[in-house]
């Protein structure tokens, strides 16, 4: 949640879309599906407006045919007539603007959807470089334009246009000189709006960037204020945001002036129109050119034709945020998957006593790789959990070198520890086992196969990960264990518990294996997160384990406890331990000693010690009291 | 809730008030004009009165250019008041946040108070710039149109009289009805972002657990559950605009139809008949407007709450007036019978009896295990949290005493979590003091070990530490954050596990560095290894929030059984199995 609020740049406001057509093309596919429904929107639309400049026609009529001359009987029936046009017009507005509700609605759930299910297939180095709040925003703001664009203005845009038209039109049915007097205001408003349109903009992007400069301040100082309180910087903290805030309020004060000014410029322009025409028109009236019902029929029109304009005017800000929206949301759509080209799988087999194997649906733990090769066959490679790196280079960048050149291997059953200072790449060893980035040179292999052939879901499937940082997900404790193995039992879950030694403090709890925990696990702490997130692993039952700083939170004491459970959890299986202290790695088969990207020493405790390298060096660092 | 917000806009009442007025006259003026158009067709058109036509016409142009005059100053007006009201409110809300003590802190999440303080302001300084325009203006119209229609012609006002009504109970239905079904939708859109937001945060576990695939049936339930949730609120608002349309539709109506009959008999003027049409329009969308005030307000009140109870939150640790004003004369620490725990009602302490006598510039070390109370003991000294019995004594004196500031500054605690700002490496150090030299940064950088890397680096204490220091390795910040403590040169100096990404032979050579330069100091190591400590003058061996017992390393390894394992542990290993 800390980065929760972390809005990527155009996160407020918007920046301008790049790609003005392709956007609006593929924004067209996801709407586009719903042809038919559009359809009846747009004839419900063409109702409303048509009713609306009837209504506003059929006032000459009445006035000049029917009150005037004293028509009781035909002033009854046109009004009927009236009426029912009307009674169409208004439900035709309900209609289209229901179905536009049901249209948006269903196309930003389809984006959310197909935004959420890309981010899954993307690689790690995606995330790396995208913050969370980035790519949070593009489900609240980016989402949300969206629909509101879809909501307002597609209907918005075609009813004004036809409105527009269609009053114009009528106007030059009624008058066409009293209608140059209209036209005229209206260039004057189109004019005016764009002017004004381009100063706000101007001081927008004003107000935009102070904006951002106070939302990180205030991000920044609220998630620090513990340090603000124990380095008693408060005063300064204040007196910064002060300097901020009152930035931004002279900046949004000259943005909102500008563009609140729009509204009463628009509406006193139209009496300006309305004011001209109705003096010209009565002069027509009495000069005999014009009659009165015809006069009040375009009064209501010249009422009528300004509210297109302003309407129109407001939608295109809505639209182009909602096309900048969309915009980052194909981005995302559109970034290249994690690429996962492999073939071999993981399957569960029945080993039989003669070596031979069968595929089986049953949990039988017993695993085997299944490749495919060219002509079809399939052949079954029991998975042991041998994994090798040959001459492997690896950068987080183009040019950068994490790695340089390490090769190392891993037999079945042996435990490899890492050792080094942070950022002398042992994590890194880990997340390429993982194939969580591509190496840029060597081979790594799994059971002799290489695992770039090995489809990723299997890869990972066989390795079982318990990080540094914990990650729990809102749900109860035994959902979040059972996150390591989804058809898990009870059983198993409070199993894998015990072997963790997290049942001790589990069943504590007031609500035990069913007590909820929040995204943040703020109930838990640091150290007994770990121990859920070795449960975790624990009930996943991998053939190859990574341990990365799996018990750095767990005090001493306490990684005594769990030593057991670590052993069994360990047994048989391939583990890769990364770790600070010493004592966790220390009988290790192999402990590799990393500086800078190289392994610098390898061997067992006792072969390092007696080499008195870096190993030695760390070793008695520790224990310089002896 | 008004009462409580008002202070805030009283900088700039003049501007709040004068814009009122303004958009309020901009109103009237607006209404004059039909009725003037009523004197043109009843009287100017009647008579072929061209003359006066032409005035009438040349008085309803003044009319609409005023309205234009007040329409602009109303909106300049209303964006300095609201846009007033919104800094200041942040700023009182800001300046609020950092009265708080940590307990306040931990009562709202960090993530909320970011959003009271960005979103919610926000909302609010809309609602005042919008409210200013659309609550004077929408009464007044309302209020207006109906004098003047009464004015006009009493009884076809009576149309109105029974319309107003009829719209208002129908959008207060709809109002109410949908009320539940945005709170529904609030709901449900939270639900859907927790459900994004754990799994950008837990990408790693995802996909090492390859779980893909049941993230996406989770996020599946989520996002159905807001379309639908969303369809069914949005589908009743919609309804707004139909109703009021058909209403409005049928005034017109019945305005015809009975104007149309005065007309007949000569009770009512054709002009005036224009007019009424004219106000139709008018009084029905101020009805319009009120009720979108409505629905806008729901959302603001929720905001003003929010945004009150930041303000209204008690600081539960204040300087209070009789703080003495004087200095924290050395580094002695003492606890008397210190009993603490966070919840006043919880039933168990997170620390009981706690007794230490802690002589300026001793080395102190406190070792115990997960949730012992190591760090709530160490934050008592501070002050961040107050005692629940007992009393914590820094420099011979209470530390409820001292002015907050004047302790904070003497007591120096690097905290677990290490946080950096953006900003140059220089400008974070600084904020252990502001107008350190360049050669106190970089003594102090030295004692802390900080220095081999930072000169490392192409632009030195002048780099750039990217959104809190991502650019950096755990190791390297946590010797920033403790160079940034000593530059403090404080009395008494805590580091709470400030080591455990530090290598041991750098953390070795950091408390060599330690005993030279710091000796008046009083430095209180917080540690998981016992290496960290095991030189120091006294360690404190804490198990489940009591003093186990208290002795350097060489008594402690004979007689306490709690730190002999952690040593043993330390010492051998963990014994995996090979």
């Amino acid at each position: 949640m800390a980065r929760g609020q972390n809005h990527g740049p155009g996160a407020h406001g918007y920046r301008k879309p790049k790609d003005f057509r392709n956007t609006i093309y593929k924004l067209m596919k996801y709407i586009g599906k719903y042809k038919f429904l559009l359809s009846i929107v747009v004839i419900c639309l063409f109702i409303n407006s048509f009713a609306m400049i009837a209504g506003s026609y059929f006032l000459k009529p009445i006035i000049n045919d029917y009150i005037l001359p004293g028509d009781f009987n035909g002033l009854g029936k046109m009004l009927i007539i009236l009426g029912s046009i009307y009674a169409c017009g208004a439900a035709a507005s309900y209609g289209y603007s229901r179905i536009m509700v049901h249209i948006s609605q269903k196309t930003v759930f389809v984006l959310r959807r197909d935004l959420f299910h890309k981010m899954q297939d993307l690689s790690l180095k995606y995330f790396d470089t995208h913050t969370n709040g980035d790519l949070m925003s593009r489900y609240t703001n980016d989402i949300d334009t969206i629909s509101e664009a879809i909501n307002n203005s597609f209907a918005g845009i075609i009813s004004n246009v036809v409105m527009f038209v269609g009053v114009i039109v009528m106007m030059l049915v009624l008058n066409p000189f009293l209608t140059v007097i209209t036209l005229i205001i209206v260039s004057v408003m189109l004019f005016v709006s764009q002017k004004i349109g381009k100063k706000s903009k101007f001081y927008f992007s004003e107000q935009q960037a102070k904006l951002g400069s106070v939302n990180g301040y205030i991000e920044e100082m609220i998630e620090g204020q513990k340090v603000i309180k124990v380095f008693s910087y408060e005063e300064n903290a204040k007196n910064e945001f002060k300097n901020r805030n009152e930035a931004l309020r002279i900046a949004a004060t000259s943005a909102q002036s500008y563009s609140g000014s729009m509204m009463p410029i628009m509406i006193n322009l139209s009496y300006i129109n309305y004011a001209i025409t109705s003096c010209v028109g009565a002069i027509m009236v009495i000069r005999g050119m014009l009659d009165i019902g015809s006069l009040v029929s375009f009064l209501q029109y010249t009422r009528q034709v300004s509210q297109p304009i302003n309407h129109l005017a407001q939608q295109v800000n809505t639209i182009l945020a909602a096309l900048s929206g969309a915009e980052r949301i194909f981005e995302v759509m559109e970034e290249k998957a994690e690429i996962d080209e492999g073939t071999v799988s993981l399957t569960k087999v029945i080993m039989n006593k003669d070596g031979s194997m069968i595929e089986t649906d049953k949990n039988t733990d017993t695993w085997a790789w299944r490749t495919i090769d060219e002509f079809g066959n399939i052949s079954l490679i029991p998975l042991k959990g041998d994994v090798r790196f040959e001459n492997v280079v690896f950068g987080y960048n183009d040019d950068d070198k994490v790695l340089k050149d390490i090769s190392l291997f891993a037999k079945p059953g042996q435990k490899i520890a890492f050792v080094g200072s942070t950022g002398a790449g042992k994590t890194t060893i880990t997340n390429l086992i993982n194939r969580f980035y591509e190496i840029k040179s060597g081979r790594i292999t799994y059971d002799g196969i290489d695992i770039r052939y090995i489809k990723k879901d299997s890869l990972r499937s066989s390795l079982g990960v318990v990080l540094q940082d914990t990650h729990l997900f809102t749900g109860t404790i035994s959902d979040n264990i059972r996150y390591g193995r989804l058809d898990a039992t009870d059983d198993e879950v409070v199993e894998a518990a015990k072997l963790a030694n997290a049942h001790n403090f589990i069943k504590y709890l007031p609500l035990g294996y069913k007590t909820m925990l929040t995204s943040d696990g703020g109930n838990l702490s640091q150290g007994q997160r770990q121990l859920m997130s070795i449960a975790r692993a624990a009930v996943a039952n991998p053939p190859v384990l990574i341990l990365d700083e799996a018990t750095s939170s767990i005090d001493t004491r306490t990684e005594k406890f769990i030593e057991e459970g670590m052993d069994s959890l360990m047994a048989n299986r391939t583990v890769f331990v990364i770790a600070h202290r010493l004592s966790t790695v220390r009988n290790s088969e192999a402990i590799m000693v990393l500086e800078q990207g190289e392994i610098i020493e390898r061997g067992s405790h006792e072969d390092l010690l007696a080499n008195e390298g870096r190993y030695y060096q760390l070793h008695t660092g520790q224990f310089e009291l002896e | 809730m008004i009462k409580k917000l008002a202070p805030y806009i009283s900088k700039y009442k003049k501007q709040f008030n004068l814009g009122c007025i303004c958009t309020g006259l901009e109103a009237v003026f607006e209404l004059l004009i039909p009725l003037v158009m009523a004197y043109i067709v009843d009287i100017g058109i009647r008579n072929r009165d061209i003359e006066y036509t032409i005035k009438m016409g040349l008085l309803m142009f003044l009319l609409s250019l005023i309205a234009l005059g007040l329409g602009l100053a109303s909106a300049r007006l209303s964006s300095i008041a609201g846009q007033g009201f919104g800094a200041e409110l942040r700023e009182a809300e800001f300046n609020k946040i950092q009265t708080y003590s940590f307990k306040n802190i931990e009562k709202f999440s960090t993530a909320s108070l970011i959003t009271r303080l960005t979103g919610d302001v926000h909302t609010m300084q809309m609602s005042v710039t919008m409210g200013m325009r659309m609550l004077i203006r929408a009464p007044i119209m309302l209020v207006c149109a109906l004098t003047l229609s009464f004015y006009l012609n009493a009884e076809l006002a009576i149309v109105f009289a029974v319309a107003i009504p009829i719209l208002a109970f129908s959008l207060f239905l709809i109002i109410r009805k949908v009320r539940p079904y945005f709170t529904d939708l609030q709901e449900k859109t939270d639900g859907l972002n927790i459900t994004v937001q754990e799994n950008l945060i837990g990408i790693r576990v995802v996909k090492s657990f390859v779980r893909g695939i049941f993230e996406k049936k989770k996020f599946n339930k989520s996002n159905e559950e807001m379309m639908q949730a969303s369809e069914r609120a949005f589908g009743l608002v919609v309804l707004n605009m139909p109703v009021m349309q058909m209403i409005m539709f049928s005034t017109i109506i019945a305005i015809l139809w009975f104007g149309g009959n005065m007309v007949f008999s000569g009770n009512l003027l054709v002009g005036r008949l224009i007019s009424f049409l004219a106000y139709v329009n008018q009084i029905l969308f101020s009805l319009m407007m009120i009720s979108m005030m409505f629905m806008m307000a729901t959302r603001s009140v929720a905001c003003a709450k929010r945004i009150l109870e930041v303000l209204e939150e008690i600081p539960d640790i204040e300087d209070d007036n009789n703080n003495y004003d004087y200095e924290v004369k050395n580094g002695d620490v003492k606890f008397t019978n210190v009993t603490f725990r966070y919840y006043e009602d919880s039933s168990e302490n997170n620390l009981t009896d706690i007794n230490l006598d802690i002589e300026s510039g001793q080395t102190i070390g406190i070792i115990g295990g997960t949730g012992s109370g190591k760090t709530t003991l160490a934050q008592l000294i501070p002050r961040l949290y107050d005692v629940t019995r007992g009393s914590v004594e820094v420099g011979g004196y209470d530390v409820r005493s001292y002015k907050l500031e004047t302790l904070r500054n003497a007591v120096a605690m690097v905290l677990q979590n290490n946080t950096l700002f953006s900003g140059t490496i220089r400008e974070n150090l600084k904020w252990g003091n502001a107008h350190a030299s360049d050669k106190q940064i970089e003594a102090a950088s030295k004692i802390a070990c900080a220095d081999e890397f930072i000169n490392r680096f192409p632009d030195k204490y002048d780099t750039m530490l990217e959104q809190g220091g991502v650019n950096l390795s755990g190791g390297q910040r946590q010797r920033l954050t403790i160079a940034r403590a000593i530059l403090k040169q404080p009395k008494v100096l805590i580091l709470d596990d400030s080591t455990s990404a530090v290598d041991t032979s750098t953390d070795a050579k950091i408390r060599q560095s330690f005993k030279r330069e710091l000796k008046d100091t009083t430095k209180i190591i917080i540690a998981q290894r016992i290496s960290s400590v095991y030189d120091a003058d006294q360690i404190i061996v804490l198990d489940d929030g009591k003093i186990s017992d208290i002795g350097n390393h060489s008594q402690l390894i004979k007689k306490n059984e709690i730190y002999q394992d952690v040593y043993k542990s330390q010492q051998e290993g963990v014994g995996f199995s090979g």
